[in-house]
């Protein structure tokens, strides 16, 4: 890690963490500290409680002991929404009644948004970009249901990269996406690590992001049973080139 | 005298226009939850609301507003606390509802034919006070439905995400709520409370038939809204039935009109544009090489005695060491 982690906060703190989901405990006493800048994956099969450490950490879920702070404010007294940028577990993007590209991802802006007033140009200019980062611009007006499976999560990511964060959030986000769409989340996120911005991301399989990643997290059964070197590990089937963590160095620094 | 210069109907129309506007506006929302059936939830609470004014002597439009807010805030915290799923909770809702106000207008001493006005709406009832209560509380809806747009769509779009762009989604989920419970008594003069549902939902699904846009969703709702509420106030006057029941068969019938349509523009559309190429598939494997059987003359079959391997979705043979698999007229090695 090149960050100094003395100087800034950390971005993610969470420290002896259980989570209780109906009477069954999912995580039990996990401690994480992810610094500033850091790209950290978060590893671990199904029912291992990735999602749940993901959800609790954004406060969708609450702690049943211990704490998670976010920039070092605990999350239920946390205010500054506009620096997290999340990427839910989604199978789709479309609601029960239609919505176009371009006011999906509008809705990303809202934690900067203040009540009864009108989109600014500013905010106009910043969906722009979104877009095309993920190489949607110009599907913007098109309904999001018409959309692949794999442009429907690039406008998920676009959505949760328009407020311009400072941690992005990412519950599955190539799942079930096709090697294009992942090509371009992976050059999204690239663009995103070379500003500075911290990620967390679950994932089955990291695909094309897997260079990106300079830290893994493996949960089994609730608990944190690898922390360090992306290297292989007992979840994956292939091995990691050894080095990518210090190939990709450069982009923290 | 024309039915223009009635000043019953003029409240009533009046009082329509406002219910065609209001009742889509918030049922797009509604819709977009995917809780299209809440607006009839609620209906049903209010009937017990009406038969309490009934009872009470105080005017029932205050009273069922009132039952209805309170119905739908339990709609929505047993949904939110997760204690039932949203539509077992508007179940016990709509039968609690239903026979509470059957029973209530019976110890109140009022017959069916009351109670009738309020389920299916009446030209007549709308008094000039009634109507003041139907213009505040409309006005109210649609400046929320407008002005907090954003937001609710975005609530109602995706409420994990909403939560984490900081918005108060418990808050807003329940000022929906009493926004449809309002709606409910608005409509409650001109469509009644059990037809009311029909006003919220129908002209979203017609809208939805041609429309890509949120926001032309919402406008296209609302314009059908207030198009089959005056049709309906001006049929129902001169065929002299309800006209809840007039009002919700324009619908349903620009329903039918526009689905049909709908699938005959996109059908034309798809035949006109076939779909765009999808991404370029990478890291499909390419099929493996193909090799013919140059010197092949024998036909292999279940009897022809080389041994059959099933391979995938074919039979192979083994002869002489290779294997043989049919492709059209020859064999392949395989």
């Amino acid at each position: 890690m090149t960050q100094d982690s003395s100087s800034t906060a950390n971005a993610v703190q969470v420290a002896d963490l259980s989570v209780d989901l109906g009477g069954r405990l999912v995580l039990r006493g996990v401690d994480l500290q992810i610094h500033q800048g850091e790209v950290v994956a978060v590893l671990g099969t199904n029912g291992s409680g990735k999602s749940t450490l993901i959800k609790t950490i954004v406060g969708l879920l609450p702690a049943a002991r211990g704490e998670v702070k976010l920039f070092g404010t605990p999350v239920p007294r946390f205010r500054q929404w506009q620096r997290i940028g999340y990427v839910p577990q989604r199978i789709t993007a479309a609601g029960g009644v239609p919505a176009t590209v371009q006011e999906v991802v509008s809705s990303g802006l809202l934690s900067k948004r203040r009540l009864f007033r009108p989109l600014k140009a500013a905010d106009r200019a910043a969906v722009e970009e979104a877009l095309e980062i993920v190489d949607m611009a110009d599907r913007r007006k098109d309904g999001v249901a018409e959309l692949s499976g794999g442009q429907q999560q690039r406008v998920l990511i676009a959505r949760a990269l328009v407020s311009d964060p400072d941690l992005l959030i990412l519950d599955e986000p190539t799942a079930g996406v096709d090697l294009a769409s992942q090509g371009i989340f992976a050059e999204a996120i690239r663009e995103r690590v070379a500003r500075g911005t911290t990620v967390v991301m679950v994932s089955h399989d990291l695909g094309p992001m897997d260079a990106l990643i300079d830290r893994s997290v493996v949960l089994r059964r609730g608990r944190i049973v690898y922390d360090g070197l992306p290297h292989a590990s007992q979840t994956h089937a292939h091995v990691h080139p050894h080095g990518s963590a210090d190939d990709e160095a450069g982009w923290l620094s | 005298m024309t039915m223009f210069e009635l000043e019953f109907m003029q409240r009533a129309l009046i009082a329509g226009l406002l219910t065609g506007l209001s009742a889509p506006a918030i049922g797009t929302y509604l819709v977009q939850r995917r809780l299209s059936l809440m607006g009839d939830g609620i209906g049903h609470i209010a009937i017990t609301g009406v038969a309490l004014g009934l009872l009470t002597g105080t005017a029932p439009v205050l009273t069922a507003v009132l039952v209805a807010i309170a119905g739908a805030t339990a709609i929505e915290l047993v949904r939110a606390r997760g204690k039932a799923s949203g539509d077992v909770a508007l179940a016990l809702l709509f039968y609690g509802g239903i026979a509470g106000g059957v029973l209530l207008i019976g110890l109140a001493g009022q017959g069916a034919a009351t109670l009738n006005t309020y389920l299916f709406g009446s030209l007549t009832t709308v008094s000039p006070s009634d109507l003041y209560v139907v213009v505040g509380l409309a006005v109210t809806v649609l400046v929320v439905a407008i002005g907090l747009g954003p937001q609710l769509f975005a609530v109602c779009q995706d409420e994990e995400f909403a939560r984490v762009t900081g918005l108060r989604v418990q808050l807003l989920n329940l000022l929906i709520a009493v926004m449809a419970a309002v709606t409910v008594t608005v409509a409650m003069r001109t469509v009644g409370l059990l037809l009311v549902s029909a006003l919220m939902v129908v002209p979203v699904a017609t809208a939805q038939q041609f429309t890509r846009s949120f926001r032309t969703t919402f406008m296209t709702a609302c314009a059908i809204g207030v198009t089959a509420c005056l049709a309906g106030i001006i049929t129902s006057y001169n065929a002299n039935v309800a006209p809840g029941a007039t009002i919700v068969v324009l619908a349903l019938g620009g329903f039918v009109v526009a689905a049909i349509a709908g699938t005959l523009v996109r059908r034309r559309r798809g035949v006109l544009a076939p779909l765009a190429d999808e991404e370029p598939e990478i890291g499909v494997p390419e099929p493996a090489p193909h090799v013919v059987s140059t010197t092949h003359q024998h036909a292999h079959d279940k009897k022809c005695g080389h041994p059959a391997v099933e391979h995938g979705d074919h039979v192979d043979y083994v002869h002489d060491g290779h294997l043989h698999a049919a492709h059209g007229d020859h064999w392949d090695e395989h």
